[in-house]
């Protein structure tokens, strides 16, 4: 028989991004360098699959489960963001504060979580995979490089024992792997790890009573002056309509003009 | 001819059990005088089984129509004999069309004719081909037209109704053929109007909004072009409706279509600034006004809206389009009371004013057959104890320009709803995809209804207040019937229709006796309307006086004989001619 590991209870640390609704056509900006950003934004859904896993996680076992923080960093309309995951059941926020239409490298976004991670200490942070809008898809591992952390990626099943043994299921080509680790523990989210709930207007309410904690960069001592310039953003080619022909000669004429037989 | 009702998608084929049956069960209820000449000779042309059934007693067959047999004998009871005063068409008729319409595609018949010194034949179609045009969508309603037309211009619609002016032949003009009352397909031979090859955008002007386009255009290929057109984008055509894809402005200005965006943009009535419509003897009228106050005369392009094709033929129409919102919210509540419903809905109206853009209701017989279908991804909405205690639920969409302003109103409104305990519980989506989802349970109501059993389906028109006290009372007076398994309601309750589901074991004309005419006595009872945004169509062209006085209809019958004197215009259908003629 295996030794049962000693019971803990640990703090859940879930990063939510603002990012451009998943629904929302983009729009290349008129100058070109980005997207037109004066659209519908909400929670990047891997983000959102997250926050709803760790609620799970409490609702399973709600004696282990000591605290659900939500952090973003973004501008100041970032709030809303955290604020629906404070209305799904997160209990506190933190809010990182950059001015608007500020880039926020993933290097960065991982070095302010380490920060306030070993400042507030959290035992298992959950986070999406990537985020849709610039679709990095590093700072989880970055995060877990710079702790120094196990980390269980891509997740599409997630188990916490009791004791702190963690097991994640993760999708990979042709069938499913398993890998266990041990908090303290990044784990990034799939898609099919769950469905996250609707935001149910009492637990709005009760939302916009918690707490959220506003920092800025300097307050951890960070910069986060990008590394990266973006030189243009440019839409994919258009594709070319077709035409009509009115018979089978010209069909066959045109193929040939194309060169195509 | 486009509809409204955005989600009858799939709506039962069996439905085609209904229309005979009504007219043979409900002499001197309400329509009586009005009904047609049935005479049996003009049955002579359809499946024999029918036949007999409607000549021997009352036309029960119809509800042994499987989806099976539905190719062979769509429609067999329409009671309305073919008018003899309208032509044959024949090949030297095609060949005369052909004349005026050049193009080799405008024509579609199966009218056939070897041609000897051309060796060529006039048929440039199937009977396949022509059943797009000739069944309308749900499968319910079949002609059996040879002939389809589909002009490129104002001018060749226009060439075309002159000539069938001349030669005595009867027009059924179609849009997007999507309609649910069987106004967009011929009941007999009847020739076939396509509007879909005009298609053009002619202008918008982005500082009036007032878009001035043809006809045949696709709603959401003009609502696309709206949102994204250069160089100012984020307009919105003020009408939204399920059948978006496939419905056409013009059939959406002929029948008057109501939709989603009703309750914000008002109906078409309001949007439409002008038309050009061909008139029945092939004049056009030249209404394309931009203007959004003319008060010189009667009227008249309100006369071509809502007319369904039976004094003219819309070929363009110039609206006025408002700003696409760049704020939009969706909320579900769950309420235990349709009492409660209408405490929510005016306290929805009166904190958020003029950004509600949308106030759906529908029952827990429609939810839970949304649920047991599938529609409902993965978890419930609400929580287990409100979702068991809920009786109705209620849509509220959010339209506005600034999302901070929205959200404090929305905040206000939901505290005023749970401190006064008017709702068990509510939701907000949070993005884009949750109120997709929201969305999708109302507009599954009418197909997953469909699917849990034979649905008779009612669009009526009714206050507000009263818009559950008549599904109540279908379900009291239906009650110990073994044959209906429920009686649902879902609607626009912010407009005050309602869509009421009987389901029942089997389509049959005593069940059907069970229901008609009494929902339309009842409807009656609460003035309200018997076709709220469908439309009359065939379906519904014999209850119009449930509805309308016999003043009104009178009058209706004179503005259709001014316009068109030879009827030829869409028979069959809409205002009904008198018995006598």
């Amino acid at each position: 028989m295996r030794p049962t590991l000693p019971s803990l209870k640990y703090n859940i640390l879930v990063p939510v991004k603002r990012s451009i609704d998943y629904a929302v056509k983009i729009r290349v900006a008129s100058d070109g360098k980005g997207v037109d950003t004066n659209v519908k934004h909400s929670m990047n859904p891997f983000d959102e699959i997250a926050v709803e896993e760790a609620i799970r996680l409490r609702e399973k076992k709600p004696s282990v489960v000591s605290s659900i923080t939500a952090l973003s960093i973004g501008p100041p309309k970032a709030a809303d963001t955290i604020r629906t995951a404070l209305a799904m059941g997160a209990d506190s926020g933190i809010h990182i504060t950059v001015p608007e239409s500020t880039v926020v490298e993933p290097i960065s976004v991982a070095h302010a979580l380490k920060k306030v991670i070993e400042d507030k200490k959290f035992d298992l942070v959950i986070m999406g995979k990537q985020a849709i809008d610039d679709d990095s898809g590093s700072t989880g591992g970055m995060l877990a490089g710079m702790l120094g952390w196990g980390q269980g990626s891509f997740a599409s099943k997630l188990e916490v024992e009791e004791g702190g043994k963690v097991n994640v299921t993760r999708e990979i080509d042709g069938g499913l792997e398993k890998v266990e680790g041990k908090l303290p523990m990044i784990v990034t989210t799939d898609l099919r790890l769950n469905e996250p709930r609707y935001a149910s207007l009492p637990n709005i309410m009760k939302a916009k009573k918690k707490k959220i904690e506003t920092l800025k960069p300097e307050d951890l001592g960070l910069d986060f002056t990008p590394r990266f310039e973006t030189i243009s953003v440019s839409e994919p080619p258009k594709r070319q309509g077709g035409g009509k022909v009115e018979s089978v000669d010209e069909l066959v004429g045109k193929m040939k003009e194309a060169g195509l037989i | 001819m486009c509809q409204g009702e955005s989600a009858q998608s799939t709506t039962s084929l069996c439905q085609c059990s209904s229309f005979g049956v009504r007219l043979s069960e409900t002499p001197g209820a309400g329509p009586s005088g009005r009904r047609h000449p049935t005479s049996r000779t003009g049955l002579s042309r359809r499946p024999v089984a029918a036949d007999r059934s409607i000549i021997g007693r009352a036309p029960q067959i119809l509800h042994r129509y499987t989806t099976a047999s539905l190719h062979s004998a769509r429609h067999p009871s329409y009671p309305y004999q073919r008018n003899g005063k309208y032509t044959i068409l024949t090949t030297s008729h095609v060949k005369e069309l052909r004349s005026l319409l050049p193009h080799p595609t405008s024509i579609l018949t199966t009218l056939d004719l070897e041609d000897p010194a051309t060796a060529t034949s006039t048929a440039t179609a199937t009977e396949d081909d022509l059943a797009f045009y000739n069944i309308d969508w749900m499968g319910k309603y079949k002609g059996r037209s040879q002939v389809v037309v589909r002009p490129r211009s104002t001018e060749e619609v226009a060439k075309v109704v002159r000539w069938c002016h001349g030669n005595d032949v009867a027009i059924v003009p179609q849009g997007g053929n999507t309609g649910l009352v069987g106004g967009s397909t011929p009941i007999h031979d009847e020739l076939i109007l396509s509007l879909s090859h005009l298609t053009a955008i002619r202008s918008f002007d982005s500082l009036s909004g007032v878009l001035t386009v043809e006809a045949g255009a696709i709603l959401e290929t003009v609502d696309s072009f709206l949102s994204n057109q250069a160089p100012e984008p984020g307009f919105i055509f003020p009408l939204d409706l399920g059948a978006k894809g496939s419905c056409q402005v013009g059939g959406n200005a002929a029948t008057n279509a109501g939709g989603l965006r009703l309750l914000r943009y008002g109906s078409l009535r309001g949007s439409v600034l002008g038309l050009e419509v061909v008139l029945p003897d092939g004049r056009v009228w030249e209404g394309l006004s931009g203007l959004r106050k003319d008060n010189t005369g009667y009227d008249m392009k309100q006369l071509f809206i809502g007319s369904e094709g039976s004094i003219g033929i819309i070929t363009a129409i110039s609206i006025l389009c408002p700003r696409r919102s760049s704020s939009t919210n969706v909320a579900l509540f769950a309420l235990p009371t349709y009492d409660a419903c209408l405490e929510v809905f005016s306290q929805t109206k009166k904190h958020l004013g003029e950004i509600l853009s949308a106030f759906e209701m529908f029952d827990k017989a429609s939810y839970d057959a949304v649920k047991a279908h599938g529609g409902i991804k993965g978890r419930n909405v609400f929580e287990e104890q409100a979702q068991k205690e809920a009786r109705f639920f209620c849509l509220v969409e959010t339209s506005g320009s600034n999302a901070e302003h929205d959200a404090e109103k929305l905040s206000n409104l939901f505290e005023s709803l749970l401190s006064a305990s008017l709702i068990l519980d509510g939701a907000l989506a949070q993005d884009a995809s949750q109120s997709a989802e929201i969305w999708k349970i109302r507009e599954l109501c009418p197909e997953s209804l469909s699917k849990s059993g034979k649905a008779y389906k009612y669009d009526l028109s009714v206050p507000v207040e009263k818009m559950y006290t008549l599904v109540e009372r279908m379900r009291d007076h239906l009650r110990g019937n073994e044959r209906i398994k429920g009686v649902a309601g879902f609607g626009h309750m912010g407009d005050g229709n309602l869509h009421l589901n009987v389901l029942a074991t089997e389509f049959s004309d005593d069940i059907q006796r069970s229901i008609e005419p009494l929902i339309y006595q009842l409807v009656s009872e609460y003035d309200g309307s018997i076709s709220a945004e469908h439309g009359l169509g065939a379906m519904k062209a014999p209850y119009i006086s449930f509805s309308q006085s016999t003043n009104s209809i009178e009058l209706m019958r004179r503005i259709k004989e001014i316009f068109d004197p030879k009827g030829i215009m869409n028979p069959y259908k809409f205002v009904l001619p008198r018995r006598d003629e």
